[in-house]
């Protein structure tokens, strides 16, 4: 009895030895070289491993970072400039500083803007009715409502309205990782330059169609009248197959565009309250309420 | 034992409502839409302009590739727009809108009923003429039928398979067809065989056509190489496939073609669009289509102009029913919901299905219980419940793997789904982006 305990003893210990010696020298002789500052470096950018930045996560990021001769093309739009200082003067290198971004829904066909004209009842989710079918309504452009974008966000910074059925945006807490405009099928959220308190100024559509018929299907359609592009003093407003654009890096927040725009498809948010042209902007004025903190509803979006 | 297939399977209720009205000739609508692109593959390209007059069986659209077709006008009159138009999904196509005048028909094109039983032509000149005519798959998948009927090299026709099967429930377009048009139809097959050099023709039709087996049983002993084969009643056994597997036990490698193992499938429609073509050179500008419905008052089967809005037969067939809640372009398992009722009838449209309200809704979503019904009944072998997770998921690689681009979209997972899960829903989103990475790959 006593032997056989001793020789169980014995016998685990010495191959608990010689593996020992054997995963000594194996870790000795076949030793792969990781810079250490990678690990340093991932120790300062956020952890959030989202993908904003185009790497898988941030170790790769980090990696990047670690190897790259310049920051160029090189940026975390979680920890902002801030963070990338931090990791230069770590590294040694120049900062290369990027502008804020953040993003923008660009439809604002509400229910009340943009009648239902039929009933999506399959799956609830907007790749599979964008790929099979127009959504509920007849605009072929315009937000399918089911709310990809908020199952993208990783950082609770979107939810579906349920008053207009749309998705809205909280600045901040929006990191602009783009995991929103990949989700999108129809590519209606953009990252827009973050100007001075949140303000934005955007052509919130993205309809394509002749005027006529973009405004059979919605109220507030942007139908390329170019009054906009005629009143822009920064040629920051492009036209484009029957569509506005302007630019947010030229854009310097002017507000002549939104008047002019006879279907108020433009939108201004966080800007002092304007002088009163037309009464009725309720999509302004519901965005309005939106970033002047309202709670995020934490029920009711998607399809558990 | 009536031939059938193996693998998986269903049995949706038949609700064959319009399988004893006689096919009616629809006159030309005011106006027609015709698409450009209502084939699979290229769109043709156009070569009438704005306010040209145009005659019934005129060519508007030339083919733009191999794998694309000829587009003819379906009614006299003149062109008055081109225009995006709303297909059934409620996106825009280019179409082009005519209005019609008196029904003046091409010169050339032989009206009279006659039947032509003499073939005079070479296997190239039927599938030239087959290119020209315009003629596409009219079982649904609207593919066109001249590369079908090119055969690659090094590979050789062993039989010709027309597909009689209409395993769709509510739809009768085939079953009329082959009931009314046989004589047609047989000289049909005999033209696509000798195109093919095939030396026998299958027809498979399903044991719920008694008087369409007999009818063509009778007309085919007459003729060498052609035999009927009534097969059992099972959905798909319609899809190209399974109706191989029927009646010659042989499977079509994946990602293969029935071509790969010596056969060709055509549909009834399209034979007997090859006979038109041919014998009465008359281009493809009208087909059959099945409009019915539960509550519908006159379930019918039409002969309709290309390009007929769809609310036109529906109006033909007595009106939409109060009740209605769907109506679908195709099958009820296949077929798409319609968001517009302005969609031009085009050369894929077998019926138009209306479901009321109660039949119409999607059943509430729950959870897999992993009770493998949609396995045991996917007649391609694949594991439904694992392609829609791996689809919802975005595992592409996976997805590939598990041979998401051997499914035949027939929906038959969806149906018995007791969960009622969108298995099929998911998969074709699967599907999609698996194809879009495969041909990237080739690039």
């Amino acid at each position: 009895m006593v032997d056989t305990v001793l020789y169980t003893i014995i016998s685990l210990s010495t191959i608990g030895v010689v593996a020992a010696v054997i995963l000594y020298i194996v870790a000795r002789r076949f030793r792969v070289f990781e810079d250490p500052r990678i690990d340093q470096v991932e120790e300062i950018l956020p952890a959030a491993n989202c993908g904003g930045c185009g790497f898988p996560g941030c170790r790769n990021f980090a990696e990047a970072l670690v190897s790259a001769e310049s920051f160029e093309g090189l940026h975390c739009p979680v920890g902002g400039n801030e963070v990338m200082v931090k990791v230069a003067s770590f590294l040694g290198k120049d900062a290369v500083m990027g502008d804020p971004l953040v993003a923008v829904v660009r439809c604002a066909g509400s229910f009340d803007q943009r009648p239902r004209t039929n009933r999506y009842d399959g799956a609830p989710t907007c790749s599979i009715s964008s790929a099979l079918y127009t959504g509920e309504t007849g605009c072929p452009y315009g937000c399918l409502g089911l709310g990809d974008c908020v199952w993208a966000c990783d950082y609770e910074a979107m939810y579906m309205d349920e008053q207009t059925g749309l998705p809205v945006i909280l600045d901040d807490r929006c990191v602009a990782c783009g995991a929103c405009v990949n989700a999108c099928p129809r590519n209606i959220i953009e990252l827009r330059k973050k100007a001075k308190k949140d303000r934005k100024i955007f052509v919130a559509c993205i309809n394509e169609e002749k005027g006529g018929i973009a405004r059979k299907y919605c109220n507030v359609a942007c139908i390329g009248c170019s009054r906009c592009f005629k009143v822009c003093p920064f040629d920051a407003i492009t036209m484009d197959n029957n569509l506005a654009f302007i630019d947010s890096e030229k854009c310097k927040l002017c507000r002549k565009c939104a008047p002019e725009c006879p279907t108020n498809a433009i939108l201004e948010i966080n800007f002092p309250q304007a002088k009163p042209k037309e009464a009725a902007r309720e999509v302004k004025q519901d965005d309005e309420e939106v970033h002047n903190g309202k709670s995020v509803p934490k029920e009711g979006n998607g399809n558990n | 034992m009536l031939k059938t297939f193996h693998k998986g399977g269903i049995h949706p209720v038949e609700n064959k409502f319009s399988a004893g009205r006689e096919i009616r000739v629809l006159p030309p609508p005011e106006v027609v839409y015709i698409p450009l692109s209502q084939h699979l593959g290229a769109p043709a390209k156009l070569i009438i302009d704005r306010g040209e007059k145009v005659k019934t069986g005129q060519l508007v659209a030339k083919s733009t590739g191999f794998v694309s077709v000829n587009i003819h006008s379906s009614v006299s009159g003149t062109v008055r727009k081109i225009d995006q138009v709303q297909d059934g999904s409620g996106y825009k196509r280019t179409a082009i809108l005519i209005e019609t005048c008196e029904d003046e028909w091409q010169p050339g094109i032989d009206l009279s009923p006659d039947i032509n039983t003499d073939i005079q032509y070479s296997p190239e000149e039927i599938i030239r003429k087959t290119l020209y005519a315009g003629i596409v798959g009219l079982g649904g998948a609207a593919f066109p039928s001249h590369v079908k009927l090119s055969i690659p090299r090094g590979k050789h026709a062993r039989a010709l398979i027309i597909n009689g099967a209409e395993c769709e429930p509510y739809l009768t377009s085939d079953h009329r067809l082959m009931l009314e048009k046989g004589k047609e139809l047989i000289i049909g097959i005999k033209l696509l065989m000798r195109a093919l050099r095939a030396e026998t023709a299958m027809i498979g039709i399903e044991n719920n056509k008694q008087d369409a087996i007999r009818h063509l049983e009778e007309l085919a002993g007459k003729e060498e190489g052609i035999s009927v084969y009534p097969l059992k009643v099972k959905y798909p056994q319609g899809g190209e496939k399974q109706l191989i597997k029927a009646l010659t036990k042989m499977e079509v490698p994946s990602g293969g073609l029935p071509i790969d193992i010596g056969v060709v499938v055509h549909n009834v429609g399209t034979a007997f669009a090859v006979y038109e073509a041919l014998q009465k050179n008359k281009p493809l500008i009208e087909r059959v289509v099945t409009v019915t419905g539960k509550s519908l008052k006159n379930p019918s089967n039409f002969l309709v102009r290309i390009g007929t809005p769809v609310i036109n037969l529906i109006e033909a067939a007595g009106g939409l029913p109060a009740d209605t809640g769907k109506v679908i372009s195709g099958g009820p398992m296949m077929g798409k919901a319609l968001s517009t009722f302005d969609v031009p009838v085009v050369k894929g449209t077998s019926g138009i299905v209306i479901l009321p309200e109660s039949e119409s809704k999607r059943r509430h979503v729950k959870v897999c219980i992993r009770c493998t019904k949609c396995v045991a009944v996917c007649p391609q072998g694949l594991e439904p419940y694992l392609l829609m997770s791996l689809a919802q998921n975005e595992y592409p690689d996976e997805l590939e793997m598990n041979k998401v681009m051997d499914c035949i979209e027939c929906g038959a997972c969806s149906y018995i789904c007791p969960s009622g899960r969108p298995l099929l829903d998911y998969i074709r989103l699967g599907k999609a982006k698996v194809g879009q990475i495969i041909r990237t790959r080739k690039n």
